[in-house]
């Protein structure tokens, strides 16, 4: 067992772990957090493969954005002291039925592909200059989309959670 | 020169955490954990396109990954704010609570 | 050999600057006290040279007080995560060229990683973590209110550094750090041909660090102490760490992306031995850090502080126009004069 084979079963033991404790976990405030650390083990993979550029990425939109904005909601919507007795499970006999109907497809073409991979000498690191260069030329349209999408929804959420003036004032 | 770590790994790790998230998103209640399920689900498909994209020599695959998170940060903001506007309105976040349009 | 070097260098590194932070804060009580007519601390030690010893004692005798109904474990890690933040964002910081000692050639970097500016720009949005945390595990009112305060004057702040950066970033058509400082050489330096950017870069610099005229967070008259007001003893003592450390990895950064990092103009030309002249570019960096450091706090001592909805329209309607008026212009410039 080399180095990179450690590496990588730490970091699969750590994001597989956690992310069963974001769906099983009762207290949400341990979803959120151990929410963080499949974020981080992801990031460890994404090293591993030699993908930097969304390595840091993954930290700065997932983990400084997304996990912050969740934290804000777990914040907004729990108290510390609070201990939810309903937040449990619903209608967990037909999730079942789905989830194995949707393990067992996607195992059957896990086992029925024949994964082929290029040869060791072809594969280099990306840089974020090639990354870059390929977003501003053969991709730029899916960038400008996604520019235009990310806009909307800034001005959508400020929309939907500001509060209605106009109504408070009447009341 | 050591052989990297082959592909069906990362592939199988992939499709264990798109599960997780599937379970997450369909058994819980709670709309916020909902959400991290969605999240967990997305991240396991940029594991795989990462995964494929340095496999095959191919960027392509991580340009892909770039727009999935800028998806996924639009889908977070405007669901939480979506989540915070309930929250205020009806004092929960449990979807089966969210039933004004159902009669 | 080379992970020995590596330790030794985050030891050296590391050491200097809790023992910098330690003496910033005896600086910033001095400075205070003359900005305001006192003496301030003088009777430990020659000068109050000793004071930080002083306070780290008393830090660690006081007792740990937990509020009842905090969440424990999160209340602990708060500090945790604050500190480790503003320390390993110094990482990347190259704080001189090269020095050669028993033939071989060390980098005066801890980590040289091909995308610094990224990895700044992701631990700076880490930092929010600590504060957040540290609001809404004490279970107080005043502690959630600045820490909520807190993240949403980080997140708004982040956006204009990062897009601060990016006029750099062009000009050095380089996301490593040590490639920014090389570009700065001579008199070329980036506050030169990117005043705007560094404007923007500081107010932003002071917004993330919680510092005056932007320290809401913890505005004394309105929220007791802000996200700190629950912490006591250690737990207290990592916090005000964190902040000066902070504050002196901002002036770092400040420094390498603007101020020319470790260049001192024209001493290349001086014909000085390599070893020298690398203890000088240290030097010549340490002196540019602490005179930022300066400013940091005769600013606190000297400006009042902004309201909340002042320091809000300030970021998103003035800051965010600037910065991004200022890539525009970094473009244009870069295309007609090339």
């Amino acid at each position: 067992m080399t180095l990179i084979d450690v590496i990588f079963w730490f970091f699969a033991a750590v994001t597989l772990g956690s992310a069963a404790v974001v769906v099983f976990s009762r207290n949400i405030i341990y979803s959120a957090f151990a929410l963080l650390f499949t974020f981080f083990g992801v990031a460890g993979f994404y090293v591993l493969l030699g993908a930097d550029f969304i390595a840091i990425t993954q930290l700065l939109i997932y983990v400084g954005g997304i996990l912050v904005l969740l934290v804000f909601g777990v914040m907004l919507t729990n108290k510390v002291v609070s201990v939810d007795i309903k937040s449990g499970t619903l209608n967990a006999g037909v999730a079942m039925v789905v989830v194995s109907l949707t393990a067992g497809t996607i195992a059957g073409i896990f086992y029925a592909t024949e994964w082929k991979t290029a040869p060791a000498e072809m594969l280099q690191p990306t840089t974020a200059g090639e990354l870059g260069t390929m977003m501003m030329t053969s991709y730029l349209l899916p960038f400008e989309v996604a520019s235009v999408v990310l806009l909307v929804a800034l001005i959508g959420a400020a929309m939907v959670s500001r509060r209605d003036r106009s109504k408070q004032e009447a009341a | 020169m050591h052989l990297p770590v082959p592909i069906e790994y990362y592939l199988a790790l992939s499709a264990i955490m798109f599960i997780t998230g599937v379970t997450g998103v369909l058994a819980r209640r709670n709309a916020i954990v909902i959400f991290m399920s969605i999240e967990l689900m997305l991240n396991s498909a940029n594991l795989a396109l990462v995964a494929f994209s340095t496999r095959m020599g191919n960027d392509a695959g991580q340009i892909l990954v770039f727009f999935v998170m800028a998806v996924a940060a639009a889908e977070a903001a405007i669901g939480l704010a979506i989540v915070i506007a309930l929250f205020r309105n009806r004092e929960t976040v449990f979807v089966n609570d969210m039933n004004i349009l159902k009669w | 050999m080379e992970t020995l070097i590596d330790i030794v260098k985050i030891v050296t590194v590391m050491g200097i600057l809790l023992g910098v932070v330690a003496y910033v804060v005896l600086l910033e009580r001095r400075v205070a006290a003359a900005i305001q007519n006192r003496i301030g601390p003088n009777r430990v030690g020659w000068q109050g040279l000793l004071q930080p010893l002083a306070d780290v004692v008393k830090l660690v005798m006081k007792e740990d007080i937990v509020p009842r109904n905090a969440h424990r474990f999160l209340h602990d890690l708060a500090p945790i995560i604050s500190i480790s933040i503003a320390m390993t964002t110094f990482a990347v910081i190259p704080f001189g060229d090269s020095i050669t000692l028993f033939g071989r050639t060390i980098k005066l970097q801890i980590a040289d990683i091909n995308i610094g500016v990224l990895y700044i720009l992701a631990m700076t949005s880490l930092g929010v973590y600590g504060v957040t945390l540290s609001g809404w595990s004490s279970n107080s009112k005043y502690s959630l209110l600045g820490g909520l305060r807190s993240s949403a004057q980080m997140l708004s702040y982040e956006i204009s550094m990062g897009l601060a950066v990016i006029g750099v970033i062009m000009i050095a058509g380089s996301l490593r750090l040590d490639r920014i400082v090389e570009m700065q050489s001579g008199w070329m330096w980036n506050i030169v041909l990117q005043p705007i950017g560094f404007i923007t870069f500081t107010v932003a610099a002071f917004a993330e660090t919680n510092r005056h005229p932007f320290d809401l967070p913890e505005a004394e008259p309105e929220l007791v102490g802000g996200y700190h007001t629950e912490y006591s003893g250690l737990k207290f003592g990592l916090f005000f760490l964190a902040e000066y450390s902070n504050m002196v990895v901002a002036s770092a950064l400040i420094t390498t992306l603007f101020l020319g990092g470790w260049q001192i103009p024209y001493a290349a030309e001086m014909g000085l031995s390599g070893n020298l002249l690398s203890v000088l570019q240290v030097g010549a960096f340490c002196a540019k850090v602490l005179l930022l450091v300066l400013f940091f706090i005769i600013v606190r001592w000297t400006i009042p502080r902004f309201r909340y909805d002042q320091l809000m329209s300030l970021g998103w309607k003035v800051m965010l126009p600037l910065a991004i008026l200022n890539i525009l212009a970094t473009g244009l410039a870069i295309l007609l004069i090339g």
